[in-house]
């Protein structure tokens, strides 16, 4: 049976109710502190801004709380509630997004770093095409999976797990281009190899992206496809509709 | 090992077993108390050596059904009832069927315990002596093996003479197993045993479900969810006469199928 985002403010007891809420509530919020910690280290490295990016590496504390206040709640429903069925879903379901936001969080930090770094040995803008081009796609793909699992809408979340795919083949290509840089001029090996730590960060945003993505399929159909071919879900999604 | 299929033919009910794997099959099954309607065309098999949880609302009929398997109905007069019940392929309606002998074969444990005003021995050695005349040793040996498979065996071996009455609750619940036991049994039914009991108790209760599995069918009701969700294999959900939804336990409480069973399983207004 597929849920609908209401299903969760429907309980005899309003107290659950008003428990769930919270968690979906602090859950939204998270990421929208992890998405911004995307963007700023993204824009520091862009803006060379290294004090934009000395404050997300000093944000990523307030990520890691976010996430022990987050597991705090969940761990207090479950041992209070026994919650069964698709609140037993929101529950994991929210466990597990925390803890992909909070990867995500280090992520930003490690981006912010890479770009302190960079912006220090005035290295020029080699990359930053690449970086800006993945960077809002993997941007796109968390604000569309946040807003799959506060909407419960698979339809969307699917989408971001076929974007996933994209964003590795983005990566790819501008992997390859660096390289040939780094192959032509060796002086450039050091400022480049920064860029692509931070392309694989951003990557890997991509990746967690698709992980919460594929959370919100499980929260509402209560199928696990993290272990699914991209190209087999229609039909294990058809074959459980 | 149990043979699941999933048929779609029999509304709510979504699983099936091998008939090789069935111990009870009740087909079309539908009782009236006078002209009020109980069970409406109930269809499902519980599988052997397993334990299947009826689970529901007050009224929905899961108590009425669980009577029904070991026809507790049969001196109300105020009762019909129509289609088929079958332990082991057998109609337990059919007139070469003894009562008694069904009952034997499918004992009942109740809410309140209700051990008899007689010894610890006495009661659970009582449905050994209806039987017929048996030697003392053998009695003794049966009484023994149904104590301890009841898990009471440790608790009571040294006063097997005072009365049934001096246990505690939880003691005089698992009693009034052994004293099920002890006729041997192959399907056990429990309407709510667990529901006059402690915490603890209930635990043990709880535990001793889990071990009479290996050699008994069980049938459990109960209103309390969690405890459905802890001890069964499988779940059957009634509301109003009907069944709404039969799962292996797993599915029901992660991922029911009908909105109706995710509403009552999770608490929210129908």
């Amino acid at each position: 049976m597929d849920i609908t985002s209401d299903i969760h403010s429907q309980h005899i007891s309003r107290q659950f109710n008003h428990e769930l809420e919270e968690l979906k509530t602090h859950l939204m919020a998270m990421g929208g502190l992890v998405e911004k910690q995307v963007q700023d280290a993204v824009s520091a490295l862009l803006d060379a801004d290294s004090s934009l990016a000395e404050r997300v590496v000093d944000n990523d504390r307030a990520v890691n709380d976010m996430q022990i206040k987050i597991d705090d709640e969940c761990t207090r429903v479950l041992a209070r509630r026994q919650p069964a069925a698709s609140d037993l879903r929101l529950v994991l379901a929210v466990i597990r997004a925390a803890s992909d936001l909070e990867r995500i969080g280090d992520e930003a930090s490690k981006i912010a770093r890479n770009a302190i770094d960079l912006i220090d040995n005035n290295v020029g803008n080699r990359g930053f095409v690449e970086v800006r081009i993945i960077s809002e796609h993997v941007r796109r793909m968390m604000r569309d999976a946040l807003t799959s699992f506060a909407r419960f809408d698979t339809e969307l979340a699917l989408q971001v797990v076929q974007e996933d795919e994209q964003v590795d083949s983005e990566y790819q290509t501008a992997m390859r281009s660096l390289m040939t840089f780094m192959m032509e001029d060796a002086r450039s090996i050091s400022p480049i190899l920064g860029i692509m730590w931070i392309l694989r960060a951003l990557e890997r945003v991509g990746d967690h992206a698709n992980n919460l993505a594929e959370y919100v399929v499980y929260l509402v159909k209560g199928l696990d496809i993290r272990h699914t071919d991209p190209d087999d879900l229609d039909q294990e999604l058809g074959e459980n509709a | 090992m149990t043979v699941m299929q999933e048929t779609r033919s029999s509304p709510g009910a979504f699983i099936d077993f091998s008939p090789d794997a069935t111990s009870l099959e009740i087909r079309g099954f539908g009782l009236r108390y006078g002209d009020k309607p109980a069970l409406a065309n109930l269809t499902l098999r519980v599988p052997r050596h397993r334990v299947t949880a009826f689970i529901g609302p007050s009224g929905c009929g899961k108590s009425t059904l669980l009577r029904a398997l070991n026809r507790l109905h049969d001196l109300n007069e105020e009762v019909t009832w129509e289609g088929e019940i079958r332990l082991e392929g057998q109609d337990i309606h059919a007139p070469e069927v003894a009562v008694a002998e069904l009952r034997r074969r499918v004992g009942m444990v109740f809410q309140a315990p209700n051990p008899f005003p007689m010894s610890i021995y006495d009661n659970v050695a009582f449905g050994l002596r209806l039987q017929g005349r048996m030697p003392k040793r053998r009695v003794d040996d049966i009484v023994e093996w149904a104590l301890r498979s009841s898990a009471l065996w440790d608790e009571v071996k040294d006063r097997l003479r005072a009365s049934a009455w001096s246990l505690s609750g939880g003691q005089q619940q698992r009693l009034v197993i052994a004293r099920t036991l002890a006729v041997g049994p192959e399907v056990l039914l429990l309407d709510e045993p667990a529901s006059a009991l402690d915490p603890i108790s209930t635990l043990k209760v709880e535990e001793l479900i889990r071990n009479l599995k290996s050699s008994l069918t069980l049938v459990l009701v109960t209103h309390n969810m969690q405890q459905a969700a802890r001890v069964s294999d499988y779940t059957a959900f009634l509301q109003n006469g009907e069944l709404v939804e039969y799962a292996p336990t797993d599915t029901l409480f992660t991922n029911p199928r009908l909105a109706r069973t995710e509403n009552y399983i999770t608490g929210r207004m129908a």
